[in-house]
Protein backbone atom coordinates (compact mmCIF):
# COMPACT_ATOMS: atom_id res chain seq x y z
CA UNK A 1 0.00 0.00 0.00
CA UNK A 2 1.23 3.49 -0.75
CA UNK A 3 0.03 7.04 -0.19
CA UNK A 4 0.54 10.37 -1.86
CA UNK A 5 -0.21 13.35 0.38
CA UNK A 6 -0.98 16.83 -0.90
CA UNK A 7 -2.24 19.79 1.04
CA UNK A 8 -4.09 22.83 -0.37
CA UNK A 9 -5.64 25.51 1.85
CA UNK A 10 -5.90 23.19 4.86
CA UNK A 11 -7.48 20.47 2.73
CA UNK A 12 -5.46 17.27 2.82
CA UNK A 13 -5.64 15.16 -0.34
CA UNK A 14 -4.64 11.54 0.05
CA UNK A 15 -4.26 9.25 -2.93
CA UNK A 16 -4.26 5.63 -1.79
CA UNK A 17 -2.92 2.73 -3.82
CA UNK A 18 -3.41 -0.92 -2.83
CA UNK A 19 -5.59 -3.06 -0.58
CA UNK A 20 -7.22 -1.79 2.62
CA UNK A 21 -7.51 -4.73 4.98
CA UNK A 22 -6.35 -5.82 8.44
CA UNK A 23 -2.68 -5.77 7.46
CA UNK A 24 -2.73 -2.25 6.02
CA UNK A 25 -5.36 -0.67 8.33
CA UNK A 26 -2.88 0.15 11.09
CA UNK A 27 -0.38 1.87 8.77
CA UNK A 28 -3.24 3.64 6.98
CA UNK A 29 -4.60 5.00 10.27
CA UNK A 30 -1.21 6.07 11.63
CA UNK A 31 -0.03 7.81 8.46
CA UNK A 32 -3.34 9.59 7.96
CA UNK A 33 -3.49 10.79 11.57
CA UNK A 34 0.12 12.03 11.40
CA UNK A 35 -0.55 13.93 8.16
CA UNK A 36 -3.82 15.38 9.53
CA UNK A 37 -1.98 16.73 12.58
CA UNK A 38 1.19 17.90 10.84
CA UNK A 39 -0.55 19.70 8.00
CA UNK A 40 -3.09 21.48 10.21
CA UNK A 41 -5.81 19.74 8.23
CA UNK A 42 -9.39 20.91 8.34
CA UNK A 43 -10.84 19.04 5.37
CA UNK A 44 -9.88 15.61 4.09
CA UNK A 45 -10.20 14.20 0.56
CA UNK A 46 -9.59 10.47 0.10
CA UNK A 47 -8.91 9.41 -3.47
CA UNK A 48 -9.82 5.71 -3.70
CA UNK A 49 -9.25 5.36 -7.46
CA UNK A 50 -6.37 2.96 -6.96
CA UNK A 51 -7.82 0.98 -4.08
CA UNK A 52 -8.30 -2.56 -5.35
CA UNK A 53 -9.80 -4.18 -2.25
CA UNK A 54 -11.51 -3.04 0.95
CA UNK A 55 -13.08 -4.89 3.86
CA UNK A 56 -14.44 -3.82 7.26
CA UNK A 57 -10.93 -3.19 8.63
CA UNK A 58 -10.33 -0.55 5.95
CA UNK A 59 -13.83 0.89 6.36
CA UNK A 60 -13.24 1.23 10.10
CA UNK A 61 -10.25 3.49 9.45
CA UNK A 62 -12.20 5.64 6.97
CA UNK A 63 -15.07 6.06 9.44
CA UNK A 64 -12.63 6.83 12.27
CA UNK A 65 -11.02 9.63 10.20
CA UNK A 66 -14.49 10.96 9.34
CA UNK A 67 -15.21 11.33 13.06
CA UNK A 68 -11.88 13.06 13.58
CA UNK A 69 -12.52 15.58 10.78
CA UNK A 70 -16.06 16.15 12.12
CA UNK A 71 -14.58 17.10 15.48
CA UNK A 72 -12.52 19.76 13.70
CA UNK A 73 -15.71 20.95 12.00
CA UNK A 74 -14.13 20.07 8.69
CA UNK A 75 -15.48 18.22 5.67
CA UNK A 76 -14.39 14.79 4.56
CA UNK A 77 -15.02 13.57 1.01
CA UNK A 78 -14.23 10.30 -0.75
CA UNK A 79 -14.06 9.81 -4.51
CA UNK A 80 -12.92 7.60 -7.36
CA UNK A 81 -14.29 4.25 -6.13
CA UNK A 82 -14.54 1.38 -8.64
CA UNK A 83 -17.81 -0.58 -8.83
CA UNK A 84 -16.78 -3.25 -6.32
CA UNK A 85 -15.48 -0.80 -3.76
CA UNK A 86 -18.62 1.29 -4.19
CA UNK A 87 -20.88 -1.71 -3.50
CA UNK A 88 -19.05 -2.49 -0.28
CA UNK A 89 -19.18 1.14 0.85
CA UNK A 90 -22.89 1.24 0.06
CA UNK A 91 -23.61 -1.92 2.00
CA UNK A 92 -21.65 -0.63 5.00
CA UNK A 93 -23.83 2.48 5.16
CA UNK A 94 -20.77 4.75 4.82
CA UNK A 95 -22.13 6.35 1.65
CA UNK A 96 -25.08 7.72 3.59
CA UNK A 97 -22.68 9.39 6.04
CA UNK A 98 -19.65 10.52 4.02
CA UNK A 99 -20.12 12.56 0.81
CA UNK A 100 -18.87 10.53 -2.17
CA UNK A 101 -18.13 11.65 -5.72
CA UNK A 102 -16.65 10.40 -8.96
CA UNK A 103 -13.79 12.86 -9.25
CA UNK A 104 -11.62 15.34 -7.39
CA UNK A 105 -13.25 18.20 -9.35
CA UNK A 106 -16.68 17.26 -8.04
CA UNK A 107 -15.25 17.12 -4.53
CA UNK A 108 -13.86 20.67 -4.81
CA UNK A 109 -17.19 21.95 -6.16
CA UNK A 110 -19.00 20.40 -3.19
CA UNK A 111 -16.50 21.85 -0.73
CA UNK A 112 -16.77 25.35 -2.24
CA UNK A 113 -20.57 25.27 -2.09
CA UNK A 114 -20.49 24.06 1.52
CA UNK A 115 -17.98 26.77 2.48
CA UNK A 116 -20.07 29.48 0.81
CA UNK A 117 -23.12 28.36 2.74
CA UNK A 118 -21.26 28.56 6.02
CA UNK A 119 -19.65 31.94 5.25
CA UNK B 1 -26.09 -38.56 1.18
CA UNK B 2 -22.90 -36.51 1.33
CA UNK B 3 -22.15 -34.23 -1.54
CA UNK B 4 -19.24 -35.08 -3.79
CA UNK B 5 -16.24 -32.81 -3.37
CA UNK B 6 -14.88 -31.77 -6.76
CA UNK B 7 -11.86 -29.96 -5.42
CA UNK B 8 -10.58 -29.08 -1.98
CA UNK B 9 -7.71 -27.17 -0.42
CA UNK B 10 -6.57 -27.02 3.18
CA UNK B 11 -4.26 -24.38 4.51
CA UNK B 12 -2.91 -23.66 7.99
CA UNK B 13 -1.20 -20.45 8.92
CA UNK B 14 -0.22 -18.48 12.01
CA UNK B 15 -2.56 -15.75 13.17
CA UNK B 16 -0.88 -12.65 11.74
CA UNK B 17 -2.65 -9.98 9.63
CA UNK B 18 -0.33 -10.63 6.66
CA UNK B 19 -2.11 -13.95 6.18
CA UNK B 20 -5.54 -12.38 5.62
CA UNK B 21 -4.50 -11.46 2.08
CA UNK B 22 -2.95 -14.86 1.55
CA UNK B 23 -6.21 -16.59 2.59
CA UNK B 24 -8.33 -14.35 0.39
CA UNK B 25 -6.14 -14.84 -2.68
CA UNK B 26 -5.95 -18.61 -2.14
CA UNK B 27 -9.75 -18.84 -1.95
CA UNK B 28 -10.13 -16.55 -4.97
CA UNK B 29 -7.79 -18.80 -6.97
CA UNK B 30 -9.84 -21.86 -5.98
CA UNK B 31 -13.16 -20.12 -6.67
CA UNK B 32 -11.94 -18.99 -10.09
CA UNK B 33 -12.08 -22.64 -11.17
CA UNK B 34 -15.84 -22.08 -11.15
CA UNK B 35 -17.74 -20.08 -13.67
CA UNK B 36 -18.41 -17.15 -11.35
CA UNK B 37 -18.95 -13.50 -12.14
CA UNK B 38 -16.34 -10.98 -11.02
CA UNK B 39 -18.88 -9.70 -8.51
CA UNK B 40 -19.26 -13.16 -6.99
CA UNK B 41 -15.50 -13.52 -6.78
CA UNK B 42 -15.15 -10.15 -5.08
CA UNK B 43 -17.87 -11.07 -2.58
CA UNK B 44 -16.15 -14.35 -1.75
CA UNK B 45 -12.89 -12.45 -1.20
CA UNK B 46 -14.50 -9.96 1.19
CA UNK B 47 -16.32 -12.70 3.15
CA UNK B 48 -13.10 -14.73 3.49
CA UNK B 49 -11.20 -11.64 4.58
CA UNK B 50 -13.78 -10.92 7.29
CA UNK B 51 -13.81 -14.47 8.64
CA UNK B 52 -10.01 -14.73 8.79
CA UNK B 53 -9.68 -11.21 10.28
CA UNK B 54 -12.18 -12.21 12.99
CA UNK B 55 -10.17 -15.34 13.81
CA UNK B 56 -7.01 -13.25 14.24
CA UNK B 57 -8.48 -10.22 16.04
CA UNK B 58 -11.12 -11.89 18.18
CA UNK B 59 -10.31 -15.60 18.24
CA UNK B 60 -6.64 -15.08 19.05
CA UNK B 61 -6.92 -11.49 20.39
CA UNK B 62 -4.21 -10.34 17.95
CA UNK B 63 -1.66 -12.79 19.36
CA UNK B 64 0.44 -14.26 16.57
CA UNK B 65 0.89 -17.70 18.14
CA UNK B 66 -2.46 -19.13 17.04
CA UNK B 67 -3.12 -21.37 14.08
CA UNK B 68 -5.92 -20.56 11.65
CA UNK B 69 -7.20 -23.36 9.44
CA UNK B 70 -8.75 -22.61 6.11
CA UNK B 71 -10.63 -25.21 4.08
CA UNK B 72 -12.05 -24.42 0.68
CA UNK B 73 -14.29 -26.99 -1.03
CA UNK B 74 -15.89 -26.94 -4.44
CA UNK B 75 -19.07 -28.95 -4.83
CA UNK B 76 -21.33 -29.49 -7.80
CA UNK B 77 -23.55 -26.61 -6.78
CA UNK B 78 -21.61 -24.55 -4.25
CA UNK B 79 -18.34 -23.35 -2.79
CA UNK B 80 -17.83 -23.80 0.93
CA UNK B 81 -15.19 -21.94 2.92
CA UNK B 82 -14.40 -22.94 6.48
CA UNK B 83 -12.31 -20.78 8.79
CA UNK B 84 -11.35 -22.48 12.02
CA UNK B 85 -9.49 -21.15 15.03
CA UNK B 86 -8.73 -22.57 18.45
CA UNK B 87 -9.05 -19.24 20.18
CA UNK B 88 -11.24 -17.80 22.91
CA UNK B 89 -14.57 -18.57 21.25
CA UNK B 90 -17.69 -16.42 21.09
CA UNK B 91 -19.84 -16.12 24.22
CA UNK B 92 -22.99 -14.97 22.45
CA UNK B 93 -23.12 -15.84 18.75
CA UNK B 94 -26.40 -14.02 17.90
CA UNK B 95 -25.02 -10.87 19.56
CA UNK B 96 -21.70 -11.15 17.69
CA UNK B 97 -23.61 -11.38 14.43
CA UNK B 98 -25.57 -8.16 15.05
CA UNK B 99 -24.65 -5.22 12.81
CA UNK B 100 -22.42 -2.69 14.55
CA UNK B 101 -21.61 -5.06 17.41
CA UNK B 102 -17.93 -4.60 18.04
CA UNK B 103 -15.48 -4.94 20.88
CA UNK B 104 -13.12 -2.36 19.32
CA UNK B 105 -14.03 1.33 18.72
CA UNK B 106 -11.81 1.59 15.60
CA UNK B 107 -13.76 -1.17 13.93
CA UNK B 108 -17.22 -1.11 12.41
CA UNK B 109 -18.71 -4.39 13.57
CA UNK B 110 -19.53 -5.25 10.00
CA UNK B 111 -17.62 -8.48 9.61
CA UNK B 112 -20.64 -10.75 9.97
CA UNK B 113 -22.86 -8.33 8.06
CA UNK B 114 -20.58 -8.62 5.05
CA UNK B 115 -20.36 -12.40 5.39
CA UNK B 116 -24.17 -12.64 5.54
CA UNK B 117 -24.69 -10.23 2.67
CA UNK B 118 -22.16 -11.79 0.35
CA UNK B 119 -22.70 -15.49 1.03
CA UNK B 120 -25.85 -17.60 0.84
CA UNK B 121 -25.26 -19.26 4.18
CA UNK B 122 -23.17 -18.38 7.24
CA UNK B 123 -22.87 -20.94 9.99
CA UNK B 124 -21.00 -20.27 13.21
CA UNK B 125 -20.02 -22.93 15.72
CA UNK B 126 -18.21 -21.75 18.80
CA UNK B 127 -17.41 -22.75 22.30
CA UNK B 128 -15.81 -20.60 24.99
CA UNK B 129 -12.05 -21.30 25.13
CA UNK B 130 -12.44 -23.94 22.49
CA UNK B 131 -12.39 -21.95 19.28
CA UNK B 132 -14.71 -20.99 16.49
CA UNK B 133 -15.62 -22.47 13.15
CA UNK B 134 -17.22 -20.27 10.52
CA UNK B 135 -18.71 -22.01 7.50
CA UNK B 136 -19.48 -19.83 4.50
CA UNK B 137 -21.45 -21.21 1.57
CA UNK B 138 -22.07 -19.65 -1.79
CA UNK B 139 -24.45 -21.44 -4.12
CA UNK B 140 -23.73 -21.55 -7.82
CA UNK B 141 -26.27 -20.74 -10.40
CA UNK B 142 -26.53 -23.05 -13.39
CA UNK B 143 -23.63 -25.24 -14.45
CA UNK B 144 -20.93 -23.44 -12.50
CA UNK B 145 -18.80 -26.51 -12.00
CA UNK B 146 -18.51 -27.36 -15.70
CA UNK B 147 -15.43 -25.24 -16.09
CA UNK B 148 -13.74 -26.90 -13.13
CA UNK B 149 -14.11 -30.45 -14.30
CA UNK B 150 -13.68 -30.04 -18.02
Amino acid sequence: MSFIFNSKNRTLLVKITGELDLVTAKEFRERLDKAIDEMFTKNLFLDLTRVSFIDSSGLGVILGRYRKIQEKRGIMIIYGMNTNIKRILELSGILSIIPAFNSENEAWTYLERKSLKEA
Amino acid sequence: MDKIVRNQIKLEFISIPENVGLARITIAALASQLDLTLNDLEEIKVATSEAVSNAIIHGYRNKPAGIVKLIGSLYEDSIVIEVIDEGVGIADIPQAMQPAFTTDPERMGLGFVFMQSFMDEVKVESEINNGTRVILTKKLEGAGIQKAVS
